[in-house]
């Protein structure tokens, strides 16, 4: 009652003011302040802090906003998947020249890391040569990105040029990755190619303070940030904590102001009912996908009819309509990224096996194929991850699905490090979830993982005819071109094939108190995390949090 | 008494040397390649070469016996080494969570106290009384319900409790602070989880205290100090209690032990860095420098605290003597 009150009587003050003053501008509303500090909370560890080595969003989150990169999303239009923009390079990302296959960065000369040395174009190549092309013994993680990359050269201190081996579509966005923390050449030179495992000298909006093994790391504001009025928080701290509840709660009861990864749509409910407009909600497509993938060289996986039919079975629009009340899944799509000029249409889509709109008819011809490949009573097990969102919620609904045609499954369920053992190396599964889930959308990179003997592809089977178009497909420049190859290469792996197939795209929900201002949500969670652009309504703050 | 304790401070040695030998073993039992959770472990495609590189790195290729040789030379000059995952020392990445274990430990074995020995004595006292009951309720309710779940409904509780009343939800702190730089921080932030894993511990120590006291009180001594005509307060409070102690201190003992790295549940409810969030850490990330740091670490710490509570019980009651 006194919270209705409250809300009320600030009501009827704020119309009083704009009625006496007029409306306020938008720029008025929404100019930036300056000061305070972002307490974010991270639900998972920090390896190390070498962003050339680590995957996950346990060390981007805390440890990125130290470092700079050569372009990166566009933090104001981070929805788009195709939007890059300069980060230490000068004016806008460059087109590429001679046919395609040479890129000219200039670097930006009022660029300086924390120590004070300048970055030139000398940094720049050092760092992206530790990434494309490592000495002998040292790890990369995204080497393979770049093996389209024949030289990098800085031809004097602010200059950099990649020339690569053929115009590629997937350059761009691989360079743009939030993983290529530009390193100085004299950190590489002096301490080796592993010092920045344990050592950080970046050239980010924030400079670090310290990092407390399991707690927090702590930034304070680059005074010398080469973005002019960037940052405006003085500092942020980032606070590990490994349970969603604690997330959650920390945000209600105002001990953290957002969470970057993405909580389900319960939780986000319980905020906004618990808080108001205490609370804002942006929620986006994600850039990550579960996928089934049966085990080819299995019985009766080895048969595409029954791997057709268990894709029939799925009813992707029902999923996305009630599955999404309840996991954090929604986007009906195929191998591409749904939000990509290269993705699917919905015609497209509905001329794949499990996506046409009639669903009895599906299943129709699910139960007819069955019946044809001799397995009308089919068991099967499902292999599953053990983890709740959305790995175990999808499994179940999966089940279901695969009932209606008559298919009795159940799960076979295990924790992360022998859930991939199973995958990787003893193979003794027969259907499994598998998920992929990218950084910056990069569709022809990212359907590598539907390649036969790709390394993180799990399927066990071999098809020339992808390997072909794959290659074709990293050849051409041309988008119009690329897109056809795509299309032929997505209804093989889902259609002709169903070698593996799609359940549903992710669908990130951040919930975030409303005192944060500037951030915009991406379709991932390893995005947009420079901080730089994050500013906090102060007086909002206090009216909330009091203090 | 000196010569007992000498004998009980040489005979912790081979106890640690053989659970030492135990956790290596049993370790390598275990499934998991830290290599592989790291760089795979989120689904993340894992090079070949990189997880081989790590590897060799870490010591994993070399055969089991030379791995147990460098870690038993580790051990006995009391080097622990680094932990595989972060690189740094097990020392200091222990020191960073143990003055909070310690501290919780601490703050909840008091509660533990304060709230046990005065009800058992009562509760004893007044046997089969109102009183009785009530405290016998208390502490059954205290052993039923497990001190996370006590934890999450102390949080919802003050979020729901100060929305309600202040207007605006609180919570406590999810970082730690020290209590030497922010007392006011650290009492809010760990007041809780003592309070919550206390009155857990309380129950049990209350019941011990009441069964303790009740078949002192049955003694013959009691009954002559009764006869004596001596006051109720002071035959309870000076010639039963100090006896009725001996089992008290017994479970106060090891249940200190088991909190310095037992909290799991609860640190996770409460966001605490201590050293159970560290143990499962270590062990679902299959660090073994670090879990074998951490398993010494507990066993240390049992052991010594039997022994503090053996050396307690001969200064509580002198008929027992040591040979």
């Amino acid at each position: 009652m006194k919270m209705l009150w409250r809300s009320a009587a600030t009501t009827a003050l704020a119309l009083g003011v704009a009625a006496i003053f007029g409306p306020a501008s938008p720029a008025t509303a929404e100019t930036p302040q300056y000061g305070d500090e972002l307490r974010l909370v991270v639900g998972s560890k920090i390896p190390s802090y070498d962003a050339h080595i680590e995957s996950t969003f346990g060390m981007i989150h805390p440890i990125r906003p130290f470092y700079s990169l050569l372009i990166r999303v566009n933090p104001d239009n981070p929805s788009s998947p195709t939007d890059f923009v300069c980060d230490v390079c000068e004016g806008d990302v460059p087109k590429a020249t001679d046919g395609g296959t040479k890129y000219t960065f200039k670097i930006r000369k009022d660029v300086k890391f924390h120590d004070g040395t300048p970055l030139t174009a000398h940094d720049v190549k050092a760092t992206f040569d530790k990434i494309a092309f490592p000495p002998e013994g040292i790890a990369s993680n995204r080497q393979a990105y770049f093996k389209t990359v024949e030289s990098i050269s800085a031809p004097d201190d602010y200059t950099v040029v990649f020339k690569l081996k053929n115009p590629s579509g997937t350059f761009l966005p691989s360079v743009a990755m939030p993983y290529n923390f530009l390193y100085a050449k004299k950190d590489l030179d002096a301490h080796g190619y592993t010092w920045h495992q344990k050592n950080i000298n970046g050239s980010g909006a924030f400079r670090f303070v310290e990092h407390v093994p399991g707690s927090h790391v702590k930034g304070v504001k680059n005074e010398n940030y080469h973005h002019k009025g960037m940052p405006y928080l003085d500092g942020f701290t980032a606070i590990s904590a490994p349970k969603m509840s604690v997330r959650l709660q920390a945000i209600r009861g105002g001990q953290a102001d957002i969470e970057f990864r993405g909580f389900p749509p319960k939780a986000r409910d319980d905020l906004v009912k618990a808080l108001g407009d205490a609370i804002t909600v942006q929620e986006s497509d994600w850039n990550c996908v579960l996928i089934v993938t049966p085990n080819h060289k299995v019985k009766p996986m080895d048969d595409v009819r029954v791997r057709k039919a268990l894709s029939l079975a799925i009813d992707r629009e029902g999923g996305s309509k009630y599955l999404s009340r309840i996991a954090i899944v929604k986007t009906v799509g195929g191998v591409v990224f749904p939000g990509h000029p290269l993705a699917a249409t919905e015609a497209e889509l509905s001329q794949l096996a499990g996506y046409g709109k009639d669903v009895e008819a599906n299943r129709a011809e699910a139960k007819r194929l069955l019946k044809e490949a001799g397995h009308e009573n089919l068991k099967i097990t499902l292999h599953n991850r053990g983890v709740d969102q959305p790995y175990k919620v999808v499994g179940t609904w999966l089940i279901d699905q695969w009932k209606k045609i008559g298919v009795q499954a159940d799960q076979w369920v295990q924790p992360t490090t022998p859930f991939y053992a199973t995958l990787r190396k003893q193979k003794d599964f027969t259907i499994s979830l598998d998920f992929n889930c990218q950084s910056i959308v990069n569709p022809i990179a990212d359907i590598s993982k539907f390649l036969p003997g790709a390394g993180n592809n799990y399927a066990e089977f071999q098809d020339e005819q992808l390997l072909k178009w794959y290659d074709e497909l990293l050849a051409e420049g041309d988008e119009a071109k690329q897109r056809a190859i795509i299309r032929k290469y997505e209804k093989r792996v889902l259609d002709e094939l169903a070698s593996q197939f799609i359940t549903l795209w992710w669908y990130k929900i951040n919930p975030h108190r409303s005192y944060v201002k500037g951030w915009k949500i991406a379709p991932s969670h390893y995005l947009n995390q420079a901080l730089d652009n994050i500013w906090i309504d102060q007086a909002e703050k206090k009216r909330q949090l009091g203090g | 008494m000196y010569g007992y304790i000498v004998k009980r401070l040489l005979m912790l040695l081979p106890t640690l040397i053989g659970a030492a030998i135990l956790v290596f073993l049993l370790l390598r039992l275990v499934p998991g390649d830290i290599c592989l959770i790291k760089f795979g472990g989120e689904g993340a495609y894992a090079d070949p070469e990189q997880i081989r590189q790590c590897q060799v790195s870490l010591g994993l290729e070399n055969p089991i016996y030379v791995q147990f040789w460098d870690y038993m030379k580790g051990f006995f000059v009391l080097d622990l080494g680094t932990s595989m995952w972060t690189g740094k020392d097990v020392t200091y990445e222990i020191g960073v969570r143990f003055e909070l274990s310690l501290q919780v430990a601490i703050m909840a074995t008091l509660t533990s106290i304060v709230i046990a020995i005065p009800l058992g004595v009562i509760s004893a006292a007044k046997q089969n009384t109102m009183v009785d009951y009530v405290v016998r309720g208390f502490s059954i309710a205290g052993i039923a319900m497990p001190s996370f779940w006590l934890g999450i409904l102390m949080i919802l509780g003050l979020l729901i409790g100060t929305q309600e009343f202040m207007g605006r939800p609180w919570m406590p702190p999810i970082s730690f602070k020290s209590i030497f730089d922010d007392p006011a921080h650290n009492i809010s932030q760990l007041i809780w989880p003592a309070l919550a894993t206390g009155y857990r511990y309380s129950a049990v120590a209350t019941r011990m205290t009441r069964s303790a006291m009740l078949e002192v009180l049955g003694e013959d001594y009691i009954r002559t100090a009764r006869a004596k005509g001596l006051i109720e307060k002071v035959i309870v409070n000076k010639h039963a209690l100090k006896n009725a102690m001996l089992p008290v201190v017994t479970i106060i003992g090891i249940e200190f032990a088991f909190l310095m790295g037992g909290l799991v549940v609860t640190e996770q409810v409460f966001n605490l860095n201590g050293l159970g969030k560290l143990f499962v850490e270590s062990v679902t990330q299959s660090d073994y420098t670090l879990t074998q740091a951490l398993v010494m670490l507990v066993v240390t710490i049992f052991v010594f605290m039997n022994f503090v509570v053996d050396v307690l019980y001969a200064w509580l009651d002198p008929r027992i003597r040591y040979s």
